[in-house]
């Protein structure tokens, strides 16, 4: 079974210019673009890594983020939060919700390629 | 600290240029060889007629061998010195700097002061963008857009087999992307043009109002001779906000009530009459003694006029003035020596005080100060108090009894000081 990643960001090129590249790297991909019922997106997907947007319309990745570490079925699932809102309070507000990876917009492609892979790697080590 | 080996210095050098002996060049200034071998060493300061005598005679300007605006760079390379710590400077250079390159000294400065400037708009617009919502909407929509521009430019770059169907596509995604950049970050500009325009000043208000009375010496030519404050401020390219203008068109109106209730020409003979004594002349003119300091410091100086500085400040301590004779620099920002005798005025309102001080340049100055209220006095209302100082230069006359003094601590090597309230960045070096 291929690793799937679950895209949850509104803005159609950063959509396409992602998931063109986690496609060539190997990942399945799915795309979500409301902030409303991402929620129900993820556990519908079960994708093995989460790339959240903040800004998202309906609802923001912080609530979504604070949900996901609630529920014991996504609660270890790792997510990488992309941003534009990069100041310390943000950051620190993701942290303090359980986020895997905090990481401000605009970012290279290998680090965020390098980023994702990364944090599947650590969770299929503690499986 | 080193002394200020500038004017000195500068003297021996061009008297050295010229094939000038001591002896000759003292005889034709009318002062010992043995004082003019003193003020060359930089162990006597020198200003007024001497050093007006010596200029003629060298055949040079006398602002080129004045120490005062040097010194004032001096203080401020220093403190362009401290606000970087991690940059090591040659800091017992800094004179040689100043008097073989001044163009670039005065470059620095320049740049040290605009980066003081920039350092508070940046802290402006930080504060505004954590509490601006439309604006960190903006920022938020730009770097969204340049993010999706980095990553689809990476690929097209790091991709040499992408299909032509992708290469299409991905062209047109960042010509869209960079079409609302534009318009994100012109609509970005807008707004902090239209909100930020008071921190984009080159200066807080008052720096802006220092500048412009610095650069005309404190005398304005064009109050003395009818124009209006508003005429005056709207000339002066230094005040550039509105909170400039309102400060220098208060310290306008108070110039140009001193210049009415005491017209230069009749001034300045009477100052020379009276020794230039701010309290016979306030008697003569029948005006408070601060008008009269106020009054004295705006004289352009000359051969009969000699060099006069004035500082005032608030109760705080806040410098409200300042021009700085030759031989103390008096700081940009901050507060100044609190042992000016400035502030000791504070304690004891309304009592004159005369002392004789000395700056680290070892120049003497008679300091006169008062503390007055800054408006009239009403039953039940505490009343607000200033200081003023007015701080007339010693030739050649040395007190045993000066003070000792600084400009301001972080620029003061005076290291075993009662008043230090800070360490200085002198002897860091």
């Amino acid at each position: 079974m291929s690793k799937s990643v679950l895209l949850v960001e509104d803005e159609p090129n950063i959509i396409e210019a992602i998931s063109f590249l986690l496609e060539r790297d190997g990942w399945t991909v799915r795309i979500h673009s409301q902030g409303s019922d991402a929620v129900e997106a993820v556990e519908r997907v079960k994708p093995n890594v989460l790339v959240l947007d903040v800004m998202l319309p309906g609802r923001s990745g912080f609530d979504i983020l604070k949900d996901l570490r609630n529920d014991n079925t996504t609660k270890d699932l790792p997510i990488l939060m992309l941003t534009a809102r990069g100041q310390t309070k943000d950051r620190e507000l993701a942290e303090s919700y359980g986020v895997s990876h905090f990481m401000t917009k605009p970012f290279s492609n290998e680090e965020m390629l390098g980023k994702v892979r990364e944090l599947y790697a650590a969770s299929t080590d503690k499986v | 600290m080193p002394k200020s080996a500038l004017t000195g210095s500068r003297i021996r050098e061009h008297r050295l240029m010229r094939g000038l002996k001591q002896a000759d060049l003292a005889r034709q200034i009318g002062i010992s060889a043995s004082y003019l071998n003193l003020i060359e060493h930089n162990r006597r300061r020198i200003g007024g007629k001497t050093l007006l005598s010596l200029s003629e005679v060298l055949g040079i300007d006398p602002s080129i061998l004045s120490q005062g605006a040097e010194r004032a760079v001096v203080a401020e390379l220093q403190d362009a010195a401290a606000s970087d710590a991690d940059t090591v400077v040659e800091l017992d250079q800094i004179e040689d700097l100043v008097a073989r390159f001044p163009g670039w000294a005065a470059k620095i400065t320049a740049q040290h002061r605009r980066l003081r400037a920039l350092e508070q708009t940046v802290g402006g617009l930080n504060d505004r963008l954590t509490h601006d919502p439309v604006l960190s909407d903006k920022m938020h929509e730009v770097l969204s857009t340049v993010s999706a521009i980095r990553s689809t430019a990476s690929i097209l770059v790091a991709t040499p087999d992408l299909g032509a169907e992708w290469q299409a596509r991905f062209y047109s995604n960042i010509d869209t992307e960079s079409r609302r950049l534009a318009d994100s970050s012109a609509s970005m500009a807008a707004h902090l043009d239209h909100l930020s325009r008071k921190e984009a000043s080159s200066a807080t208000p008052l720096e802006a109002v220092f500048a412009a009375l610095d650069s005309r010496g404190y005398h304005l030519e064009e109050l003395e001779k009818g124009a209006t404050p508003e005429e005056l401020a709207g000339k002066m390219a230094e005040v550039d906000s509105e909170e400039a203008r309102e400060l220098a068109l208060d310290y306008f109106a108070n110039y140009r009530a001193d210049a009415a209730a005491m017209p230069q020409d009749e001034f300045t003979q009477a100052a020379i009459e009276l020794k230039f004594d701010p309290a016979g002349l306030a008697t003569r003119f029948n005006v408070p003694l601060e008008a009269a300091f106020r009054r004295l410091a705006s004289l352009p100086r000359s051969a009969t006029v000699p060099d006069i500085g004035l500082v005032s400040c608030d109760a705080a301590g806040a410098l409200l003035a300042r021009k700085s004779p030759s031989g103390l620099a008096l700081p940009w920002f901050g507060a100044g020596c609190p042992l000016w005798p400035l502030y000791t005025a504070l304690r004891s309102p309304g009592v004159p005080i005369r002392q004789v001080i000395e700056s680290e340049d070892r120049a003497q100055f008679i300091a006169l100060a008062l503390a007055h209220p800054s408006g009239p006095l009403r039953f039940d209302h505490p009343p607000v108090y200033q200081a003023i100082m007015l701080l007339i230069a010693q030739d050649a006359e040395v007190s045993e009894s000066a003070i000792q003094v600084g400009s301001s601590c972080r620029v003061c090597a005076r290291t075993h000081c009662a008043a230090r309230r800070e360490p200085t960045v002198i002897t860091q070096s």
